[in-house]
């Protein structure tokens, strides 16, 4: 059996020869292969590379300007193989970097080259170069998590529907929140890996839902924020619709919940059949929605994050809450002629469903700090959304600076006509590292003679500020701490019953 | 990676944005890429839209520009530059007429000229005899009857100021892949010299010494052989420590050990050799201008590729910066120039400084220069970008504006990552992310010379334009396209 020779002359092409050798050893050891060798062709090296029986046509014509790879192997296709491994060789010698180093890249592109399997792109850019920053990532085939704000309709949903088409998942704008595969992204909770799917707007209301899943002693599997406008007809539920067919087809996920304020009239027909279709356990939370119909098959239809929860796990978030004794309690220390609500809030979705909640009792709140006087005694209750973009433009959000909301609760707190402050907490990553306090400050400075104040507490022991933590220091000031947003707010209106 | 992997693996993140982000899931044990990002250059409602046309899989134009800058790396790539001759520009350079001075950067007047620009002009007319003295060639220089052109428009490249007149001997660059040639006057050395301005007597001299002297001897001698061949020269020096820009030390040894055998057997005068050995060997810069004839000879060919984003050329005349994109031909899109960051040689400082010059900046756009800062820690020092590590991360972004690596050119401190090759002008746009140059600082008066070295960004407004531009003449020729169907 007679070896072939081959020869293959890179011209212009310079490596340094530490580098050649190793190279020339890896090809030598390859199966099939008798010797090899890659070396700049100097005379000298040309002259080895013949006593070696290495040399043949091109490569006795190389110059030292000239890279020689030579191979001499058993059959056509050893060689060919060392020729291949040679190339890809030399080839990753120019595309490999560094992995380690202070260094951080400009650009997306950038991040890519030192992190080639990314899956998402999380982007909190200013809203109006967001979706720029999304377009490029969805090209480059990467989920996206837009946390950015202002991002103008035509551009969600013609980010939407490119992701759609391409099998990749947009979440957001205006996405707070998410957990992958039991992974809390931005403004999450930490709570335990579970077996129950969400999909919600965005925000606080997932967050709830992780958090009382977490309180019955299950945990979410992955939760999807979709951004506030994508069941608006406009947008037309592309990413909610996704969110459903990847849950349903998820082996990690029993149980589907869905939390939303009312969709629009088209798009809610395709997610209530959609969920229908998921094969799994659905339920569904749909705030405001009071003539809403589920299809045969659909998912129940919950009024609370907190029935949705136990729906979902068949377990009770939280026992020997006695709201109705406690409001009892609360009323009657309470000055007479006290009888106003005021609901101060850093989540939207929990501002939502506490007017739910109070509009179940016959209590109409308004939604804006001096909304006109209304008819009855109703006029002057009010749940206010302290995350909505008139309080965030140019400040921050009030999850991570409360000084805006700790204010107006000063306010509130000697308003004698206010008879129950309702306030949310909320703990996680990304979240003021100790909520609890300014609200405990302003309770204490306000004494005895002022309102009841009713809170829950968004979060869960394994939270950076510690849900226990923050519990303890509320109740200490004199705030009733419920273990639900639902149960803060059922527990305000019954205080409201029993106000004199 | 569908939406169903990210499921099912779990999150790989790349972070844009508030960098907490990126810390709780590092915290988490979740993989994160955390871009430090920063808004696009541009904030012009008109570029913006001309970038999203041309940029991203999905978008109408891109592909035609992808199509094209392949093409324009490949001709850079393909480049076979060698050193083949040094002849006086008379006799060489296209179009160098009398009364003719060609200058660094873009089009320029006498009107407009910084001080030691014209301070090189007086001294350049002086030499050629237009004029008797430095007084009489300015004011002759004033009247319009002396004719300024850029050298790029002559195939031709200086350093500094640049100048290039008939009589002054010019380095003769051949691109053997594509069979044309560039041309870059013999460093002068270091001191009093044309490029920063100076003028007197003893700078007129030493440049009346390398016509009659050193010129001629280098030119018999490479005459005589077949070049000195480039491209592997400059690989060589890379990996002993030199960008090519303000350190070229060993390039200028290794191009004297090529060329001092074949001195010896051109010249039997061996005062004359050891004088020409002595002025190459006592320059440390010397190869600059050998490098910048190569990188003219290395993009001319790049030039006129349609749609092609692929920076050509960027140049200064230390009053406006100019670039030329692959895709737009001649054009040049220019803006103020700006002024150096650096450090000073003792006794001057910022005050002194003069807006940045030259030619020079060809090497950073072959991918040398300050994008090759990761191979010369030592500049790092010197241009006062501070210690090696940010030599590393100069280059490292520099990957981020273009469009390829050369694997013939490989930086050791970087794994032998191929050094930053092809400026794509829509990156530049798109990332905030201006070029990198490293340069000399010359003193602002007329014959001071260099009073320190720096770093300087290329302003981002030329890139605007020239992005804008290609999208307009990319839509102009799809127009004529449709009129002649």
């Amino acid at each position: 059996m007679s070896a072939v020779i081959v020869n293959e002359v890179r011209h212009g092409f310079y490596v340094d020869s530490v580098a050649l050798m190793r190279l020339s050893a890896d090809l030598a050891a390859l199966p099939g292969v008798e010797d090899a060798v890659v070396m700049i062709g100097t005379p000298s090296n040309l002259e080895i590379m013949r006593e070696a029986g290495l040399l043949a046509p091109p490569g006795v014509a190389a110059g030292p300007n000239d890279l020689v790879i030579a191979v001499r192997a058993a059959d056509e296709a050893a060689g060919a193989a060392a020729f291949s491994r040679a190339s890809s060789a030399l080839e990753r010698r120019s595309a490999q970097s560094e992995a380690d180093g202070p260094w951080r890249p400009r650009t997306v592109d950038g991040a890519l080259d030192r992190m080639a399997d990314a899956n998402l792109v999380l982007i909190s850019t200013p809203g109006a170069y967001a979706a720029r920053e999304a377009r490029r990532a969805l090209d480059r085939g990467l989920n996206v998590m837009l946390f950015s704000d202002n991002v103008p309709l035509e551009s969600e949903r013609a980010l939407k529907e490119r992701a759609h088409r391409r099998g990749l998942l947009v979440m957001g704008p205006d996405c707070g929140t998410a957990w992958i595969a039991g992974t809390p992204l931005a403004f999450a909770n930490v709570v335990p890996r579970g077996r129950v799917g969400v999909v919600a707007a965005s925000g606080t209301g997932l967050q709830e839902v992780a958090v009382l899943l977490a309180r019955a002693g299950a945990g979410i599997s992955h939760g999807i924020g979709v951004g506030g406008r994508d069941l608006s007809d406009a947008v037309g539920g592309v990413s909610t619709l996704d969110a459903i067919d990847l849950l349903a087809t998820d082996a990690g996920t029993d149980h589907l919940i869905l939390v939303s304020k009312p969709p629009g009239p088209r798009t809610a027909r395709r997610v209530l059949e959609r969920l229908a279709a998921a094969g799994k356990p659905c339920t569904a939370v749909v705030f405001g929605a009071h003539d809403f119909e589920t299809p045969p098959d659909g998912p129940v239809l919950v009024s609370t994050l907190k029935d949705a929860a136990e729906r979902a796990t068949g377990r009770p978030v939280a026992s020997g809450f006695d709201a109705a004794a406690i409001a009892r309690r609360e009323a009657e220390r309470l000055e007479e002629g006290r009888r106003a609500l005021r609901g101060l809030f850093c989540g939207g979705t929990l501002a939502t469903e506490a007017r739910a909640v109070l509009a179940s009792a016959g209590i109409d709140a308004a939604t804006e700090p001096a909304s006109p006087a209304r008819s009855g005694s109703n006029a002057s209750h009010r749940v206010i959304d302290l995350g909505a973009d008139e309080y965030t433009s140019g400040r921050p959000h009030p999850m991570i600076d409360p000084a805006l909301r700790t204010g107006m609760l000063r306010e509130a707190l000697v308003d004698r006509e206010v008879a129950v402050v309702l306030l949310d907490v909320v703990l996680g990553l990304g979240a003021h590292p100790d909520p609890a306090r300014p609200v405990c400050d302003a309770v204490r400075a306000a004494g005895r003679a002022a309102p009841a104040v009713v809170a829950s507490v968004c979060g869960t022991g394994d939270d950076p500020q510690d849900h226990g933590r923050q519990s303890a220091m509320l109740r200490d000031a004199g705030v009733v701490v419920a273990p639900s947003n639902a149960d803060a707010a059922a527990t305000a209106a019954a205080i409201l019953r029993h106000a004199r | 990676m569908t939406a169903a992997d990210l499921l099912s693996n779990g999150p790989r993140v790349v972070n844009v944005g508030l960098p907490g982000f990126a810390d709780d899931l590092r915290a988490a044990g979740v993989p994160v890429a955390d871009v430090a990002w920063t808004p696009p250059a541009s904030a012009d409602a008109r570029v913006l839209e001309a970038l999203d046309r041309v940029t991203g899989a999905h978008a109408e134009l891109t592909e035609r520009v992808e199509t094209a800058n392949a093409a324009a790396i490949e001709r850079m790539l393909a480049a076979d530059p060698v050193l083949v001759d040094v002849r006086p520009a008379a006799e060489v350079v296209p179009g160098l007429e009398d009364r003719m001075i060609l200058h660094a950067g873009p089009p320029i007047e006498w009107e407009r000229m910084c001080g030691p620009m014209r301070g090189a002009v007086a001294g350049a007319i002086v030499l050629e005899g237009w004029a008797p003295d430095l007084e009489a060639a300015s004011a002759l220089a004033a009247t319009g009857e002396i004719r300024f052109a850029p050298n790029h428009h002559h195939d031709a490249v200086g350093p500094m100021t640049g100048l290039t007149t008939r009589t002054m001997p010019v380095m003769v660059v051949e691109n053997r892949a594509f069979g044309n040639r560039a041309y870059c006057t013999v460093n002068e050395g270091l001191g009093r010299v044309m490029r920063f301005g100076g003028n007197d007597d003893s700078v007129l001299d030493r440049l009346r010494w390398l016509a009659s002297t050193l010129g001629p001897l280098l030119g018999e001698t490479l005459r005589a052989g077949s070049g000195v061949p480039l491209k592997a020269l400059v690989a060589r020096g890379l990996s002993m420590g030199d960008e090519m820009h303000q350190r070229n030390v060993a390039c200028t040894s290794l191009l004297l050990r090529a060329l001092a055998p074949a001195l010896a057997r051109t010249t039997r005068d061996n005062e004359l050799l050891g004088e020409v050995l002595e002025f190459i060997g006592g320059n440390d810069q010397f190869f600059l201008n050998v490098a910048m004839a190569m990188g003219k000879a290395v993009m001319d060919p790049v030039r006129g590729i349609d749609g092609a984003s692929i920076v050509t050329a960027m140049s200064r005349n230390g009053t406006d910066f100019g670039v030329r994109l692959a895709g737009t031909g001649e054009r040049w899109f220019t803006a103020p120039v700006e002024m150096p960051r650096g450090l000073y040689f003792p006794g001057f400082s910022a005050d002194d400084a003069n807006p940045d010059m030259g030619d020079s900046t060809i090497v950073e756009t072959v991918g040398l220069g300050g994008f090759a800062m990761a191979a010369s820690p030592a500049v790092a020092g010197f241009v006062g970008a501070g210690n090696a590590s940010s030599a590393l991360t100069a280059t490292r972004s520099m990957y981020e504006i273009t469009a390829a690596r050369n694997p013939e050119w490989t930086i050791p401190a970087l794994d032998f990552a191929g050094v930053p090759a092809g400026i794509d002008a829509r990156k530049v746009v798109a990332g905030g992310l201006a070029p990198t140059i490293n340069t000399g600082i010359a003193h602002r008066e007329p014959g001071v010379g260099q009073v320190g070295a720096g770093v300087v960004n290329a302003p981002f407004a030329c890139f605007e334009q020239a992005v804008a531009a290609l999208v307009d003449e990319m839509d102009a020729q799809r127009g004529s396209m449709m009129e002649t169907t």
